[in-house]
């Protein structure tokens, strides 16, 4: 399946800005099942510089910077990606997860030692005891991996709330633990708190998911939003991911922008700017299947 | 060991008899054996010929250098906090050449070695791939910085600057303690000392053939320059210091005046055009590169810690395109997690091909679970450490603990074992120190320094040393406590005088650029100007008010006396803005009895407005541009804050010894005000101080001409009157001069108002602000004149046409001379209309950046 995907993030400060640094995780990933035709992200005030690395995570981040006086930011990324679908073994055929574990520790293979800094506590994520226990329900001794996180996945889509008012982009695992309420980002950080106290590595994933209008209805624009949710690395496969704001594994309408150990590092955008007062916050996403070949040069304005 | 009740003293024939060193380690001076090693035999004999009373003048002129010099640690939690002197033991720690040898091929090993560790960390990451270092330790530490990873740092040496803390195992053999990566301290404090110790000791360090430090620290200059981008002939370098709060910030100050870089902190630098610049006023100045004192994580708000207001946004980039060099490199800091140490003969191996030269203690990583058993299992035998670097963190004993803080400790270990390393407990060698009359064996630390130069690193030959405040070695901590020591290297040919300063082919271009005025130090300039006259004009108007009170005698005050009082006194409340003072409720009492409310002036410290707030100000703002003070200048700033403790600490309970106290600081004040005038290039930052000043002698003679001549008293007051203005104003053999007769009122008032030519008068304040004022940079204002001139040229006409008939006119049912307090008040508002204007102009700091609200959008049921 192929997807243009707009997301556009617009800010209006109640004071000039003199000046601002920002840094976008914008454009989506090479991953096994997903490919990027092309992406351009567009900055309105023109930046004095804007200039494009790969992150630790392999992750690709803009940085721009605006230095001239301006009341309002406009950050528009467009990209073309195609997704082919996960084929997912048969759950009770994958290793038992302690099994997982113990290959993690496997000596000489660089694929598992760069997987075990997604076991450890991350700013965002720490071992949250509880977030722990909560996970363990699903992972009986010699529980094929893959079941087991599934297992888990869907009691966080039955047992939490999804409640947008109930959490910040600060609200620590604990505190949704506690409430059993929060988003998509907080649904991905305490499965991931559980599954690295565990010992399993897990990673955060934020992109975006297709929506449908209702059967007969026109989709709106801008309807779209980002997503976030998590992936678990299981031997001899790599790493799956996992919805568990939806109860799905991801095929094809999930769309990765960039991977980390959580929300902190895979910011879309974030920035330090000079002057600007309070401001004021529009973001809308639009993911449109492609039907025709896409133009992988998209014309900058 | 306790000290012995009847130690003999040094001028006993057995200077070292006494000296005994503690059972099972390693003494610098003395053998196992009880022989005085043969290096220190020239000292003994040196400090023998110089008997206890020529070593305890030798003592006392060191601490006075100390303290003059203003040199300082701030160590945490110390009440003295800022002001807390160094303190420096007269007996350098020697060594003989042959060893330093030794070991600084131990040191240069170790400092490649931790070079290439931290290239391939931030880059392939091969010795987390081999198994070399256990991945978890790298990646679970907060020290790692991943924005960091990946970028392509200049020159061959990311590790520029590193430092090593070094003891002795009872066998004799150096063993590291510790490693600094980071922005190693201590080079500053080990120069300084040297600095001391060879002008208190000038015949022995000469006769000693000490090996020369000047040489570490031109290399320093050459390695920045060599490793800073190019763009133009002279790459510009700054220091970059996290500000005066920090412990270490005279060292920063002393490091960037010796070394010849601007001291910048975060607030006076930005990143534009990805290249990061110096805002000084009116305009920007590329930096190529940046000595930072500042720890990496806190570098840019951007990429590395979002709370940071010590960095600069956009730092991170400005090093990831290539346009600046940091030193050390940002990331630096994960080579001294205490972990790494049980790691390195292993990754030595592998990197170098060679054993370690220098072992460390035998350590282990508590996150290894072979190494935790063997931790458990032998607590009693370990100190144990916890791998966050905290300044706070100090190792802890379990051989020693409570039995529940033992368990607790175990139980720490269990739940979070990857944040403990356990290390063999060793006796550190000691060292003699000169305690009281005495040499004591205190257990020591030298602290080598290292510089990346093109070829390899060079060492610092010397370093800092430190000898424990007491027996008790744990408390050579992280910090820089105990007592300082200067470390000889003993060369066995004597070396050639060397300083920074003379040789013109080893002076790199950048180092006579004069360095930038940024707005925060034109700030400070201005209000150290404004402070210094503000309290010289506090004192003299004190000294003035005290002597009319004491005139009294025993008599009851005569009228005229008494009303010339009242009014200095008022004159007193309205300068210091003390109020209700002698003006408001109370005054009345007060007036009656003005000698505790005079007293609380002079001593309190929490009286805003009062004399020593005044002059702590002045201090504080002085410390902020240290580097910008010539040795002279802070040695009187030195002065006036031991006078400013005297006064608080022994509050005067009479006025004549309050008196006493006020006259040293008059001199020290004018010294301060001729020192200014006399021995700082008048360049932009010189303007600010000076215009600082002229505008506070400004305010403080016209509130005093408010408060003595508006209200008009008979003929014989006035006489007295007129003295005390005189007096203050130090007019007095002028006016005697100058006129003989005459309207007494006018005359002041022509002496004090409108005469251009005498410096204490309205007018010469506003002709010189006038002068100052236009040669202030203009920025875009270079049409027309600025708000500042315009002011100054409105006050100065206002004074010129004003006619004195016209002033000394009396009016109203309480006589008042009106027209003399209206223009009065005027030149006040118009004086604080200045200020305003010239704070606005100049030293506008930037908004505080922010942060944007990270959560875009609203997530996706």
């Amino acid at each position: 399946m192929k997807f243009r995907i707009q997301h556009v993030t617009r800010y209006e400060y109640a004071e000039t800005v003199s000046l601002c640094h920002s840094i976008a995780h914008l454009k989506p990933i090479q991953t096994r099942r997903q490919q990027c035709l092309g992406s351009v992200i567009r900055v309105d005030p023109w930046p004095a510089v804007s200039r494009e690395h790969e992150d630790f995570f392999g992750n690709r981040v803009n940085y721009f910077s605006i230095q001239q006086a301006h009341d309002a930011l406009e950050v528009t990324a467009q990209s073309d990606v195609e997704v082919t679908p996960c084929v997912l073994p048969e759950a009770s055929k994958t290793p038992a997860w302690e099994r997982a574990i113990e290959r993690l520790y496997d000596k000489g293979d660089g694929l598992m030692i760069d997987a075990r800094i997604f076991t450890l506590p991350s700013p965002l994520i720490p071992l949250d005891p509880d977030a722990r226990n909560y996970a363990a329900i699903s992972f009986e001794p010699d529980r094929p991996i893959l079941e087991a996180t599934l297992d888990l996945m869907g009691r966080i889509y039955s047992e939490f709330e999804y409640d947008p008012a109930s959490t910040t982009v600060t609200t620590p695992v604990a505190e949704v633990m506690a409430n059993r309420r929060g988003v998509c980002q907080d649904f991905a950080h305490i499965a991931i708190s559980g599954l690295r106290g565990l010992g399993i590595a897990a990673r955060y994933v934020s992109g975006y998911l297709e929506t449908l209008p209702p059967p007969g209805q026109v989709k709106l624009q801008g309807a779209d939003a980002s997503h976030a949710w998590f992936s678990v690395l299981i031997p001899d496969i790599g790493w799956v991911d996992f919805d568990p704001t939806n109860d799905q594994v991801p095929q094809e309408q999930h769309i990765t922008t960039a991977i980390g150990r959580d929300f902190q590092d895979v910011t879309p955008l974030r920035g330090i700017f000079y002057g600007g007062g309070t401001h004021d916050l529009r973001v809308a996403v639009d993911v449109d299947r492609l039907e025709s070949q896409p133009t992988p040069e998209m014309p900058a304005r | 060991m306790s000290v012995p009740d009847l130690a003999p003293t040094l001028e006993s024939s057995g200077l070292v008899d006494a000296y005994t060193p503690l059972a099972d380690c390693f003494d610098e001076m003395r053998t196992a054996e009880g022989e005085v090693r043969p290096h220190w035999q020239y000292l003994l004999d040196a400090l023998r010929t110089l008997g206890p009373t020529g070593i305890e003048a030798r003592w006392r002129e060191a601490s006075r250098l100390i303290r003059d010099n203003g040199v300082t640690y701030n160590l945490n939690g110390d009440p003295r906090g800022m002001s807390r002197p160094w303190e420096l033991d007269l007996l350098p720690l020697l060594i003989r050449s042959e060893e330093w040898a030794e070991l600084e091929r131990g040191l240069i090993q170790r400092a490649e070695l931790f070079n290439l560790i931290l290239a391939d960390l931030y880059g392939p990451r091969e010795l987390l791939r081999l198994g070399l270092i256990p991945a978890e330790l790298i990646d679970g530490d907060p020290g790692y910085l991943l924005p960091c990873h990946g970028i392509d740092v200049s020159g061959a040496r990311p590790l520029v600057h590193y430092a090593a803390d070094l003891t002795r195992t009872p066998d004799g053999r150096w063993r590291v303690i510790g490693d600094r990566a980071q922005s190693p301290l201590g080079a500053g404090y080990a120069l300084e000392n040297r600095v001391v110790l060879s002008r208190v000791l000038p015949s022995l360090f000469r006769d000693s053939h000490v090996h020369r430090l000047a040489g570490f620290f031109r290399s320093m200059r050459r390695t920045l320059t060599r490793l800073a981008p190019h763009h133009g002939e002279d790459p510009r370098v700054v220091l970059l210091t996290p500000g005066p709060q920090n412990e270490a910030y005279f060292e920063h100050a002393y490091l960037a005046n010796y070394l010849g870089y601007t001291l910048v902190q975060g607030a006076d630098l930005s990143v534009r055009d990805g290249a990061l610049w110096l805002r000084t006023l009116g305009r920007l100045e590329r930096i190529d590169a940046v000595l930072r004192r500042l720890d990496d994580s806190w570098c840019d708000p951007l990429e590395l810690r979002e709370d940071s207001l010590l960095g600069v946004p956009g730092l991170v980039q400005a090093v990831r395109t290539g346009n600046l060099v940091l030193a050390n490199a940002l990331g630096s800091g994960i080579l001294e997690h205490p972990a790494l140490m049980a790691f390195l003969p292993g990754i030595c191996q592998h990197l170098l091909g060679e054993t370690l030269a220098l072992p460390d203690i035998p350590t282990w990583w508590c996150g290894d679970p072979e190494a935790r058993g063997h931790v458990l299992e032998h607590l009693d035998r370990l100190t144990i450490r916890p791998c966050i670097r905290s300044l706070k963190q100090t190792p802890l004993f379990p051989a020693a603990m409570e039995p529940t803080a033992r368990a607790a400790l175990i139980e720490a270990i269990k739940r979070n074992p990857s944040a403990y390393i356990a290390q063999e407990r060793i006796q550190p060698s000691t060292t003699p120190a000169l305690i009281g009359q005495h040499l004591e064996p205190r257990p020591s630390v030298l602290r080598a320094f290292l510089i990346a130069e093109e070829e390899g690193y060079a060492v610092m030959p010397g370093g800092l040393g430190r000898v424990a405040s007491s027996h008790d070695a744990t408390l050579l901590s992280t910090q820089l406590g105990g007592l300082g020591k200067d470390v000889w290297v003993l060369a066995s040919e004597p070396e050639r005088q060397e300083s920074l300063l003379p040789s013109a082919e080893l002076l790199a271009p950048a180092v006579v650029k004069e360095s930038a005025v940024s707005s925060r130090v034109a700030d400070n300039l201005f209000w150290i100007g404004r402070y210094a006259e503000r309290a010289e004009g506090l004192v003299r108007l004190l000294r003035i008010t005290i002597f009319k009170f004491s005139e009294r005698g025993d008599f009851a005050l005569s009228k005229a006396n008494a009303s010339c009082l009242r009014s200095l006194l008022e004159a007193l409340t309205n300068q210091t803005q003390t109020f209700p003072g002698f003006i408001g409720e109370g005054a009345e009492e007060r007036l009656r009895d003005p000698v505790p409310e005079l007293l609380s002036l002079i001593s309190d410290r929490s009286r805003v407005g009062g004399l020593p707030r005044t002059l702590e100000a002045l201090g504080q703002a002085a410390y902020s541009v240290r580097d910008r003070l010539s040795a002279d200048t802070w040695r009187i700033i030195s002065d006036i804050d031991r006078l400013v403790a005297s006064l608080s600490e022994h509050p005067p309970s009479q006025l004549s010894q309050a008196l006493d106290e006020l006259d040293p600081l008059v001199t020290s004040l004018v010294a301060f005000s001729g020192l200014s005038q006399e021995n700082m290039t008048h360049n932009e930052g010189w303007h600010f101080l000076e215009t600082g000043r002229r505008l506070e002698r400004g305010t403080a003679t016209a509130s005093l001409l408010q408060s003595m001549l508006v209200p008009v008293s008979g003929e014989q007051d006035e006489n007295m009157v007129i003295e005390a203005v005189l007096g203050i104003t130090d007019s007095l053999i002028t006016y005697r001069r100058r006129y003989r007769g005459g309207t007494r009122i006018g005359a002041l008032l022509d002496l004090v108002l409108q005469d251009e030519g005498n410096p204490r008068a309205l007018a010469y304040q506003f002709a010189v602000l006038s002068k100052l004022v236009s040669d202030l940079p203009r920025g875009d204002l270079s049409m027309g004149r600025t708000p500042a001139e315009k002011l100054v040229l409105k006050s100065l006409t206002g004074i010129r046409l004003a006619e004195i008939n016209a002033l000394i006119q009396v009016e109203g049912q309480e006589p008042r001379r009106e027209v003399l307090a209206r223009m009065l008040a005027d030149l006040d508002t118009e004086l604080a209309a200045l200020s305003d204007a010239i704070t606005a102009q100049y030293f506008r700091h930037e908004e505080q950046p922010h942060s944007l609200l990270r959560r875009t959008g609203t997530m996706q049921p």
